[in-house]
């Protein structure tokens, strides 16, 4: 019976987890515009370069 | 309880975007290219036969070749593999001097968003943005410039948000650049002034994933209770699950469930009982019962129906609150009026932000420029066109000395003004100092629901206290449980939804038909109306290619496909589509023409046009600038509003402009005639006014010569004798009356671009369905109605169960989502029928016929509209 205590402890554990990760990707703005990403996957080439040319701009 | 599950998740994938729908969506862009045959590569124009050529690819002019040099220069190419002829074709010129005035730190300060010694963020508003190319063209910008960083594009608000570094890159060339390859940033004077977004959506999102994740858990442990196994009804696993539901439940109770709070407090101020008032009782009776229950080991407690009722109640208001990102519904003046002026000074002209236009400056107007202030003429030949202000279509000319009031188009050449008042105290900026603009909507308050919950709650506080009394002399200790089973099971979850999903799925199913509505409640509010005024230019009439007259120099007045042969059309059409000037335009659509190359193309602003076409030298313009030209024109043509054509150097005869009325128009006001009582307003004289009181009847009011303030307290009139008003209009000359009116409708030709503050933006291709939508709309309404029987029918039977006292939590647990569940069911299915009817109708043929787009002077077709 007391296997029913660690079966809600690790349930909980892991509903809590995403339940942090739904928060935080709630406040880094995913949610903010849903119809552009969509768009963006369509294109297959990677822009790798961004990084280097912000890198550039410091 | 799953079913319901499903359901409201069904509602929250429509809210985005599904993915087959975009892809699909994509598809149909580019067949529909395929079929326009081969134009240029770069914009998808059709391409004179002496067109430019570079890669054995063809190009409609030198601006677009440039851009695809550029583009390919600079490793870009996969641009045109994303979508076929996904460029702009730049119409204006670019030249960095056009934007010097961006350089003002001052400016700057107010349009970035972020700065330091060496990094500017700003974000731009791009209209022209339109396709999954353009897309990833802004995000490879950092390509074309060594002084541009990381961009990301917004594509459902049309914006673009740039980071560059400003000692590399001035803002001016950054802006000028984007010009260049066809994004031109729309720069006005209101951007000055954004307000920051609301952050509504976040906080909405993260309180619908509390409550589901509370929900989720606590149905997990409730699972056992509500099949009775009794292996875990022993020991320490009753209270321990208990405990953590009250845990769960409490933030759902207080941050998921904040709103509620709040209104029910502010309409308890008011001295009203909003739906609000009887949904938190409820909660807190629930949140109380079940902590008693608990604490008591009584039994499992209410938390799973709790959490649960909130989730779904976010839900609906979620659905409701759908916008549309690329509309703005409350715009002043400042969106209208452009960012900078041409200033003289000693030194020579310079370009000035509005914000610091001073009383007393000299302003260069060209030709299409906007007058920012009202201002006295000091120099040049003005000629306003008031149509933006006033609605009357032909322009004023203005001796030296006179008075010009801002809001005024110049046509013709530059003049030069002295401005007489500050731009906040223009002729058109004192009416938003209305009280019109100031009030804000009381109205919601007065919503169908909020009227059905006052007596609601009376009628549910009066059942639970006479249960509570009747108990108290039979049996003392069911008294209390009695009472706050009332109000537990009464708590209106179904009838809350009702309305919010009834009016969100009207909402969304109004804007496939491209009738964008400023919120849920407007459906409410329109079903009401029982008077349409209606605005007569740019609403009723349009300057369309069908008001176009050819009238022959010999043979007489004809229409414009006889009065010419197929060989003049070709070359005056083809002369025609070179220029962007709106006479032009309507030219080159009024009848169909082969593109000819046309040789040594000259526009002379405010006069005309010339080139050569095939070896024939053509002349379209003012009678008095043909005369100038050594060409006469004879007595017969001599207004300003014709343009004449000379062929080879002799006057042939001249087009002639007038006012059509929009396709179905007649009908459209039979139709509304039957029901409503109808009323024109305009802002134009009265030539026209007999042909209108035919088409209107002899009951509706007609009144011509209408300023903005007198529309708006003939709307106000009409109010104060009970009246619900709707107002359609188009022009900023609208903006009073349809904000004061109880619906305002703004009718454009391009959603997406400039309308007025209203409630509803319609698109003028759909005008004649308005007649159908109020239609649509009533009956909405009575669907609410019918809501809120099915959830009063609940209501009854979970009320007698309570005032028995034989309310438990699995009851309570069953009855609250199955009565939730068949209003969400029952109001989003009859709503989408009842819509279904409405998109089954199409409009006759003739009504639908849009601008060609070969000819039109704007490519840009949103392609993947907004999901809805």
């Amino acid at each position: 019976m007391s296997v029913i205590l660690l079966l809600i402890l690790a349930s909980l554990t892991v509903g809590l987890i995403f339940l942090g990760a739904f928060i935080w990707s709630v406040r880094s703005g995913q949610y903010e515009d849903t119809l552009t990403p969509a768009m963006r996957m369509l294109t297959d080439e990677p822009s790798e370069k961004i990084s280097k040319t912000n890198s550039k701009l410091k | 309880m799953v079913s319901l599950f499903f359901c409201i998740a069904y509602l929250i994938v429509l809210n985005g975007q599904s993915m087959p729908q975009l892809k699909s969506q994509l598809q149909n862009k580019e067949a529909r290219q395929y079929r326009q045959g081969c134009g240029c590569c770069h914009c998808g124009e059709p391409c004179p036969a002496d067109s430019f050529s570079l890669d054995a690819k063809l190009f409609c002019c030198f601006g677009c070749q440039t851009v695809y040099k550029l583009l390919h220069e600079n490793g870009l190419q996969q641009f045109y593999e994303l979508n076929s002829r996904p460029g702009v074709r730049i119409r204006s010129e670019c030249a960095v001097a056009k934007w010097a005035f961006l350089d003002d730190p001052a400016l700057q300060e107010k349009l970035f968003d972020y700065t330091d010694q060496t990094r500017a963020k700003v974000t731009l508003h791009l209209p022209t943005i339109h396709c999954v190319a353009c897309v990833w063209l802004l995000e490879n910008l950092f390509k074309l410039h060594p002084g541009i960083g990381h961009s990301q594009v917004n594509f459902s608000r049309r914006e673009a948000a740039i980071t560059f570094a400003p000692d590399k890159i001035k803002f001016s060339e950054l802006v000028a650049l984007l010009a260049s390859i066809g994004y031109e940033p729309q720069l006005t004077f209101g951007e000055t002034e954004k307000a920051a977004p609301s952050p509504w959506r976040k906080k909405a999102w993260l309180q619908i994933g509390l409550a589901g994740f509370a929900f989720g858990n606590i149905m997990l442990m409730s699972l056992p209770f509500y099949f009775g196994l009794n292996s875990f009804n022993g020991g320490w696993f009753k209270p321990l699950a208990g405990f953590l539901s009250l845990a769960f439940a409490l933030p759902v109770v207080t941050y998921s469930a904040w709103d509620f709070w709040q209104a029910a407090w502010l309409s308890l101020r008011q001295r009203t009982l909003t739906l609000e008032v009887p949904i938190v009782t409820g909660l807190a009776a629930i949140y109380l019962t079940s902590a008693y229950d608990v604490f008591l080991q009584r039994g499992p407690g209410y938390c799973d129906s709790l959490t649960g009722l909130i989730f779904f109640l976010l839900c609906g208001r979620l659905f409701q609150k759908k916008t549309y990102d690329r509309l703005t519904f409350d715009r002043d003046y400042k969106g209208f009026f452009p960012l900078s002026v041409v200033r003289k000074n000693s030194g020579g002209e310079a370009s000035v932000a509005i914000s610091q236009l001073q009383t007393g400056d000299h302003l260069i107007l060209r030709n299409g420029e906007l007058l920012p202030a009202d201002a006295k003429l000091v120099s040049g030949e003005a000629c306003l066109d008031y149509s933006f202000v006033t609605g009357e279509s032909e322009p004023v000319g203005c001796a030296a000395g006179g008075h010009l009031f801002a809001g005024g188009r110049q046509v013709g050449g530059a003049i030069e003004v002295e401005t007489v008042k500050p731009v906040a105290q223009s002729y058109l900026a004192t009416l938003w100092n209305n009280e019109a603009f100031r009030k804000h909507s009381d109205r919601d308050l007065d919503s169908q629901t909020n009227r059905y919950s006052k007596r609601f709650t009376k009628i549910v506080v009066g059942i639970a206290l006479a249960a509570a009394v009747f108990w108290i002399f039979r049996d003392a200790a069911k008294s209390l449980k009695a009472f706050t089973s009332v109000l537990i099971v009464a708590c209106p979850c179904a009838l809350a939804l009702a309305a919010p999903l009834t009016h969100g799925t009207a909402q969304r199913l109004l804007a496939r038909l491209k009738i964008f509505l400023k919120n849920a409640l407007v459906v409410e509010r329109m079903a009401g109306v029982d008077t349409i005024v209606l605005d007569k230019t740019g609403t009723l009439t349009c300057a369309d290619a069908r008001g176009v007259e050819f009238m022959n120099a010999e043979r007489g007045k004809r229409k414009a496909e006889t009065g010419l042969t197929a060989d003049e059309m070709n070359r005056i059409g083809s002369l025609a589509r070179h220029s962007t000037h709106p006479k032009s335009v309507r030219i080159a659509k009024a009848f169909s023409f082969t593109v000819l190359p046309v040789a040594g193309f000259k526009e002379t602003p405010g006069c005309g046009i010339e080139g050569e076409v095939a070896g024939h030298r053509i002349l379209l313009g003012s009678p008095a600038w043909l005369a100038k030209c050594g060409i006469s024109t004879g007595d017969k043509i001599n207004d300003t509003m014709s343009v004449a054509v000379a062929l080879d150097g002799e006057f042939s005869g001249a087009f002639k402009f007038e006012n059509s009325l929009r396709p179905e128009v007649a009908q459209l006001i039979a139709q509304l005639g039957g029901r409503f009582e109808l009323a024109l307003l305009s802002g134009d004289n009265e030539r026209e006014a007999a042909r209108f009181q035919k088409l209107f009847g002899d009951r509706a009011i007609l009144k011509f010569n209408q300023s903005p303030a007198d529309k708006l307290n003939f709307i106000r009139e009409l109010q104060q004798r009970c009246k619900k008003v709707m107002m359609v209009g188009d022009g900023l000359n609208d903006a009073g009356a349809l904000k004061q009116a109880d619906v305002g409708v703004a009718v454009v030709e391009q959603i997406g671009f400039f309308s007025p503050a209203s409630d509803v933006i319609l698109d003028a291709a759909e005008l004649p369905r308005l007649a159908k939508v109020l239609k649509f709309s009533r009956s909405a309404a009575q669907v609410v109605r019918a809501g809120f029987v099915i959830s009063a029918l609940y209501n009854v039977v979970g009320v007698s169960i309570a005032a028995a006292g034989l309310l438990s939590p699995m009851v309570c647990a069953i009855l609250m989502p199955l009565s939730s569940a068949s209003v969400v069911v029952f109001s989003c299915g009859t709503t989408a029928w009842l819509g279904r009817r409405l998109q089954v109708q199409k409009l006759p043929v003739g009504s639908s016929v849009r601008p060609n787009l070969q000819n039109s002077t704007f490519k840009i077709q949103p392609i993947i509209e907004e999901a809805v």
